[in-house]
């Protein structure tokens, strides 16, 4: 499959446009599931999945054939989703920690409430209550948790994807898990 | 071992499958050993499992169709931007014709005044240079923006730049004796330039001539 990609690639860059087709229709899923895990709204998701495609069409000579295309592409969608998150306004007051306790947040508190009673749980709410809780993680927790465990990529490539070192992948993966932990541990 | 530090630590390398030999055994036993541990790995593994196991969005149906359709179309200008970036040396040579010629139009629309390089025994009148007569003009002789009227001689080339060469005479009568008093006037060539293009040329020819000139002198 990979070679594939590579052929398409190549055409795109001798300027055959319909080629790019093939591209989108392989990727748009996972593209699309990153920005809408990331941002949380299948609109906002559509319009960034779109945007990175029409990025990656536009500079796909900048693109290193030697390298992962895919990576390249997550790259731009997930720069474009984290660049849209920091525009809008900061929701993080559940997040933040509460003064004078030990990692404890606003979410603890509220926990009991959110809580649901297992035997009512179906699983498509299960799923969305899953996504609410990486979508009240922090950024920068919630696109390596977003990439690892959606998408399954490796730490490595994650670095490459979010230009940060692997140490730093590991340690916000680490640190993503222990909240969701926390969070998830009464489903 | 200390819980919260190092046995969650282990935990987490477990999870990224770092975990050497000897850190997996006392993880182990530690698991065996502490209550508090073994829920919290079990909390963590249960987590990454609901995570993991969540369905893939799927795009919207007319995803590609609507990505296709936004696509900037394929355009000459592209390609002659594209062809800019892979090739420096064409960036670096267009940049300096536009410099060049910029600074060539420039210097044509810059002043309307005559000017008469620096000779002596020039008369200037109503912006026509007079070489009087009876005056000989040693070396090179360039009017800008005026006539010229040779009375006297000139020993060198002659060039005008917007401007006419007007005969001796002020009746402007044209005979052979005319012509040939004129030929006689200066021994150089002439060179008239009246119009933008020919301007531009003379700075060509004048900047060819001029690197040519360093390079023979050195």
């Amino acid at each position: 499959m990979e070679s594939m990609i590579k052929q398409k690639i190549k055409e795109v860059k001798k300027g055959d446009q319909s080629s790019f087709e093939d591209i989108v229709a392989f990727y748009q899923n996972k593209v699309f599931h990153i920005c809408l895990r990331m941002i949380g709204n299948s609109y906002e998701a559509e319009d960034l999945a779109q945007e990175a495609f029409i990025r990656a069409y536009t500079n796909i000579h900048s693109f290193d054939e030697r390298r992962k295309f895919s990576t390249w592409l997550y790259r731009i969608a997930t720069n474009l989703t984290i660049d849209r998150i920091r525009k809008k306004k900061p929701d993080y007051h559940l997040d933040a920690e509460v003064k004078g306790t030990d990692g404890l947040d606003m979410y603890s508190q509220l926990a009991a409430d959110q809580a649901l009673p297992e035997e009512e749980v179906e699983s498509l709410e299960l799923q969305s209550y899953i996504h609410q809780e990486i979508l009240a993680l922090p950024p920068k927790y919630r696109s390596v948790i977003v990439l690892r465990y959606l998408d399954e990529l490796a730490l490595q490539e994650i670095a490459e994807i979010l230009d940060i070192p692997v140490g730093t992948v590991k340690t916000r993966v680490h640190r993503g898990r222990e909240a969701l932990r926390k969070r998830l541990r009464h489903v | 071992m200390n819980c919260k530090q190092e046995a969650v630590a282990l935990m987490h390398k477990y999870m990224d499958g770092d975990l050497n030999k000897e850190e997996e055994r006392r993880l182990r036993d530690h698991l065996q050993a502490c209550q508090a541990c073994q829920s919290h790995f079990h909390e963590l593994k249960r987590t990454t499992t609901l995570i993991t196991n969540t369905m893939p969005a799927q795009a919207p149906k007319d995803f590609t169709a609507n990505v296709m359709a936004n696509l900037p179309k394929e355009k000459k200008r592209r390609n002659y931007a594209r062809l800019f970036q892979s090739h420096p040396i064409l960036t670096a040579a267009a940049v300096f014709f536009i410099l060049m010629f910029s600074g060539i139009f420039s210097a044509w629309n810059q002043d309307q005044q005559v000017t008469v390089s620096k000779q002596e025994n020039l008369e200037i009148k109503d912006e026509v240079v007079i070489v009087p007569e009876g005056v000989t003009v040693n070396g090179d002789l360039t009017v800008r923006n005026g006539d010229l009227r040779i009375e006297g001689k000139i020993d060198g080339d002659v060039t005008i730049i917007n401007g006419d060469i007007i005969d001796g005479e002020p009746d402007g009568s044209i005979d052979e004796e005319l012509d040939s008093s004129t030929l006689r006037a200066y021994t150089g060539e002439l060179t008239e330039v009246n119009q933008i293009y020919e301007w531009v040329w003379y700075q060509t020819k004048g900047l060819v001539s001029d690197i040519f000139s360093f390079g023979s002198d050195e």
